[in-house]
């Protein structure tokens, strides 16, 4: 009983960062309708992004996030100039596949420089210990953080101008552009933060688990599942279905070999996506 | 409609498709395909063209639902996976010959698409497009532990399982002009939907799904229909090319990265024309091949083949076709 | 691009005479890139010594004439996808006389199949799995031993602590990790040992948290199993960030990889089935001895040789004498050789099965058990299994 509930525990705590991911994924679909490929790729450019920021320059781990989020977000903005903006209004086809070439990019010129061997960020935390079962400190400093960005982006899109500019634009881009928002420039700027939270996502798996440069393609699928459970393009949907993934994986795993969680995982996906297009979560559209 | 019309009316089809000039270059490059590497005994350019025809079916079989009906499908890889584990399964363990393996692998993926189709058809562009990728790796995730078929270990045939076909020697030509035969099917049936009424529905779809219903267009039973009719063949041709590896495991059969592929190809050769998806399929073969063995290129081989795609789908988007077509506006009389 | 092939062509056919009489061509895949790509790299560059080796000293005898050994490789990406295609390459266009395999049981079973259709002898090197050598080949030839073997010095090693300790089999799902568990359950169960968790995970697997929590919740004591380099450093990190407290642990392949330090405390106590270390002093009959490899191999790859570089250049070993005594680079005269040869390398004993339903099996090759342990503050392996070549005693418990 007690190792159920420690695997609920670990299942939320793990959870809430697959969230984090499909957050940036979600985000993007609700303000543009793009499913963006590059999703993984910008996971892994996280996760090297601590390793050579921790490694090489020796900054402390977790004062990495600010640097990645922003680096992420710059990063973001420059990717959707060049693989979004032009094909705007286009067969969603076009999107999927010039995000998904970025991706070939984005890995092949990450497999030329690191290869693809196994790296691990050391990261040493205290843990919490609760009878025979630990939670490592890494994973909860990680769920913790996933809270604060969540409710960073909560205040941005409520509590300022901007913010209401780019519901506005998720909304109807018409009558947004209508009312004077400049849509492009929240376009490129949504992207931009989609982004970045991928990649900060990405820092924060590393910190608990080694990863290699193809790591992103697990995770991007991952995020599919989180986006189908929550609800295309509904942030706080993404939340919810991050941490029911998480549980899934933990609690289901209990009862069955664990091998059988991702047949639960991918069936439960088809499942939700045909009978609950927009997601079991889905409380309102941003 | 009933039966007797549909019959007359398929009958001067198949008459009409006869007197146009693109059924002969089918027929052309079919007989190049089966005959340049047979003259001279050409091992090598066998190989070489054995993995272009399995592209050109893949890519011409994606081609119906994704540039006919404009449903993105990641996962067309899955049908190819599961016809090579029907064809192995069937022969490893219950003893079936070749022929009748593969017959049962290509009737029972079929069916099981319809199935699939019924289900994720309901779905529209990008939901549709992320229910094909779980398709894939639901299967693959049960694949993996379904004792029956192996398990993640896979299957494996005996090395005597090439003698009723004349030894490992012989077993690899006939293996490659079964896949060649696979391919012109593949090219026949998709020019065949082109020019039919079927395809021309499933065309409107792609165009404007409500207002294609409201027309007429039976659009539920269509997609459905093409769905169902896209599994048969690459299920073929994944039975023949796991019965040539003599080899099959999850990992392999239902690896994401060839659906992608696929993809890729029909972009790069031109959405929704026969010619193209063979054309790209046929090139990037050749390219990848080619970078994958290169000393210079191998480690951009990713890099070199995504700045391409991008490239062809920021300025090119009409792929080969399209830019064959504007050159030369007549082209699409003769290429379909 | 047609045209660049008909260049190489034309070059080939110029270049020919040149080299034609005194030049052995081997071809082999290896996984510059993807998952398996630590120790496919490993294994290549064992193979690399021992040619630059033989080269040095004047080449391959072979009756009158004497062979200069030249390499092709290609990257298989570490899938299967290509593995046969770029087999047959080797063979007709790069004119490869003898293959050796690729990297892991998953692509030996996807290339052996193009060894027998095309009559080469591909000496396997990295591929444990039984059941691609009992499909009726004539050409394979296993240097390792097989995968049923892996985890046995494992097993006896726990029993000789405690016979009835609960114990956790816990492995990837790909060919070679599963037949290695299906062989470590029976032995486990005949000598008395309680298997308290029997699990599988996917290999690209990185969250091992809920295997793990029910590794703690079945109170296993030992844990055996793991995969390849990737998920089994994985694994070794979380059961120890997550403190399982287990006894003991014996990984798979993973912790064999100088890498595989880089965990730092996460690697301390792990054991691994090895199928050679430096320490283990074989007699060779030909060739140089373990320590002379050894040293031969830090020096030109500034990396200590694992037991994946060991096979490499033991293949190279085995193939070379095989050649030398048949007096010839005849397929079926050099595999009829190796079907008849007893001998020890310093890789130790060398002699495969030649019944037709398991030629090629390796039968006399003996794998050790090393852990990782401290000595003067730094992580090193010690050979701990089978007593009499040990080099260290056992440390257990861990906790």
């Amino acid at each position: 009983m007690l190792g159920i509930i420690a695997a609920i525990i670990d299942g939320v705590l793990i959870g809430s960062v697959y969230g984090l991911a499909a957050l940036g994924l979600t985000l993007i679909w609700g303000v543009m309708e793009v499913i963006n490929l590059t999703h993984g790729a910008a996971i892994v450019a996280g996760m090297f992004g601590l390793y050579l920021l921790a490694n090489a320059v020796h900054i402390p781990p977790y004062a990495t996030l600010p640097l990645i989020l922003i680096g992420g977000f710059l990063v973001g903005i420059v990717l959707y100039w060049i693989s979004v903006h032009r094909l705007m209004g286009r067969p969603p086809l076009m999107i999927l596949l010039s995000t998904f070439a970025v991706n070939l990019v984005v890995i092949g010129l990450g497999t030329a420089a690191w290869g693809t061997d196994l790296f691990n960020v050391p990261v040493s935390l205290p843990s919490v210990t609760w009878g025979r079962y630990t939670f490592s400190g890494t994973h909860i400093l990680a769920a913790a953080l996933t809270t604060a960005i969540a409710g960073a982006l909560y205040l941005f899109l409520y509590h300022t101008k901007l913010g209401k500019a780019v519901r506005a634009v998720a909304n109807n881009r018409e009558a947004a552009e209508l009312a004077g928002i400049p849509t492009t420039r929240v376009l490129s700027l949504s992207f931009g933060l989609g982004v970045a939270l991928a990649g900060a996502a990405g820092m924060l798996i590393a910190t608990m688990f080694p990863f290699t440069v193809l790591s992103g393609d697990a995770y991007q699928l991952k995020s599919f599942v989180v986006t189908a459970l929550g609800g295309l393009g509904n942030p706080a949907g993404a939340l919810v279905g991050g941490i029911a993934l998480g549980l899934i994986e933990g609690f289901a795993g209990q009862f069955m070999p664990v091998s059988w969680t991702l047949v639960i995982e991918f069936v439960l996906f088809v499942a939700v996506l045909i009978i609950f297009p927009r997601g079991i979560f889905a409380f309102r559209r941003a | 409609m009933s039966g007797k019309t549909t019959g007359t009316v398929a009958g001067e089809q198949r008459a009409s498709l006869r007197r146009r000039p693109f059924f002969w270059i089918i027929a052309a490059v079919i007989a190049a395909f089966a005959l340049a590497p047979a003259i001279g005994n050409n091992v090598e350019l066998r190989e070489s063209l054995l993995l272009a025809t399995v592209y050109i079916t893949l890519a011409s079989n994606l081609n119906i639902m994704l540039g006919y009906a404009g449903y993105i499908n990641f996962g067309s890889i899955v049908f190819f996976g599961l016809g090579g584990y029907t064809c192995v399964y069937l022969i490893s363990a219950h003893g079936w010959p070749l022929a009748a393996a593969e017959l049962a692998a290509g009737v029972a993926v079929s069916f099981l698409a319809l199935v699939f189709g019924l289900g994720i058809l309901r779905l529209r562009g990008a939901f549709f497009a992320l229910a094909t990728i779980g398709i894939n790796e639901a299967v693959q995730a049960f694949v993996s532990n379904f004792e029956p078929w192996g398990g993640a270990a896979g299957l494996y045939l005996p090395t005597t399982i090439f003698k009723p076909l004349g030894g490992p020697m012989r077993a690899l030509w006939v293996v490659y002009f079964l896949l060649v035969a696979v391919m012109g099917a593949s090219l026949y049936l998709s020019y065949a939907v082109k020019s039919s009424k079927f395809g021309l529905g499933l065309i409107a779809i792609g165009q404007n799904e409500d207002a294609a219903v409201v027309l007429g267009v039976p659009a539920p039973l269509y997609k459905a229909l093409a769905y169902s009719l896209s599994a048969f063949l690459p299920a073929l041709a994944g039975g023949l090319y796991f019965f040539k590896s003599a080899f099959i495991q999850p990992s392999d059969a239902f690896d994401l990265n060839l659906s992608t592929e696929a993809m890729v190809i029909v972009m790069l050769g031109g959405r929704s024309t026969v010619t193209g998806a063979a054309i790209g399929a046929y090139l990037y073969e050749e390219l990848r091949g080619y970078l994958l063995t290169s000393q210079t290129f191998s480690s951009f081989q990713l890099v070199i083949s995504g700045a391409l795609l991008l490239l062809i789908v920021l300025f090119v988007p009409g792929g080969l076709m399209g830019w064959i077509y504007g050159r030369w506006p007549r082209g699409k009389e003769v290429l379909e | 691009m047609r045209k660049l092939y008909l260049l190489a062509a034309v070059a080939a056919l110029v270049a020919a005479p040149a080299f034609a009489d005194d030049m052995l061509t081997i071809g082999m895949t290896l996984s510059q890139t993807g998952p398996l790509n630590v120790d496919s790299v490993a294994q290549q560059r064992g193979a690399e010594l021992w040619r630059d080796e033989v080269n040095a000293a004047g080449g391959i005898k072979a009756g009158s004439k004497h062979y200069k050994v030249r390499f092709v490789t290609y990257d298989d990406q570490s899938q299967g996808g290509r593995v046969q295609q770029l087999y047959t390459r080797l063979i007709v266009q790069d004119k490869s006389q003898f293959l050796f395999g690729p990297y892991s049981s998953g692509l030996c079973a996807t290339a052996a199949v193009i060894s027998e259709q095309y009559g080469k002898p591909m000496l396997i090197t990295g591929g444990a799995e039984a059941k691609t050598l009992e499909l009726g080949n004539k050409y394979l030839v296993q240097v390792l031993s097989r995968a049923g073997e892996y985890l046995a010095g494992a097993i006896r090693a726990l029993e000789s602590k405690n016979a009835h300790a609960k114990l956790a089999v816990v492995y990837a799902d790909d060919p070679f990790s599963k037949a290695v568990a299906v062989a470590a359950r029976k032995l486990a169960q005949a000598g008395g040992l309680d298997i308290v968790l029997d699990e599988s995970y996917a290999p690209n697997t990185t969250d091992f948290s809920a295997i793990i929590n029910k590794t703690i919740s079945a109170s296993a004591e030992a844990l055996v199993g793991g995969g390849h380099y990737a998920d089994g450093a994985t694994l070794a990190r979380q059961i120890h960030d997550q403190k399982a407290n287990l006894k003991y642990i014996s990984l798979l392949v993973a912790p064999d990889s100088p890498q595989f330090a880089s965990l730092g405390d996460a690697a301390y106590g792990i054991t691994v089935p090895s199928q050679w270390e430096v320490q283990a002093a074989y007699k060779p009959d030909f060739g140089p001895t373990g320590a002379a490899f050894a040293k031969a191999f830090a020096a030109k790859f500034k990396i200590a040789a694992d037991y994946h570089s060991a096979l490499g250049y033991a293949g190279g070993l085995l193939l070379q004498h095989a050649i030398e005594q048949s007096g010839s680079i005849d397929a079926d005269k050099v595999v009829a050789v190796l079907n008849a040869m007893d001998v020890t390398t310093f890789f130790g004993r060398f002699k495969i099965a030649t019944d037709p339903g398991h030629h090629g099996l390796q039968v006399a090759h003996e794998m050790v058990l090393a852990q990782w342990q401290r000595k003067n503050g730094r992580l090193e392996r010690e050979v701990v299994w089978p007593k009499a070549a040990q080099t260290a005693d056992l440390i257990y418990p861990l906790h």
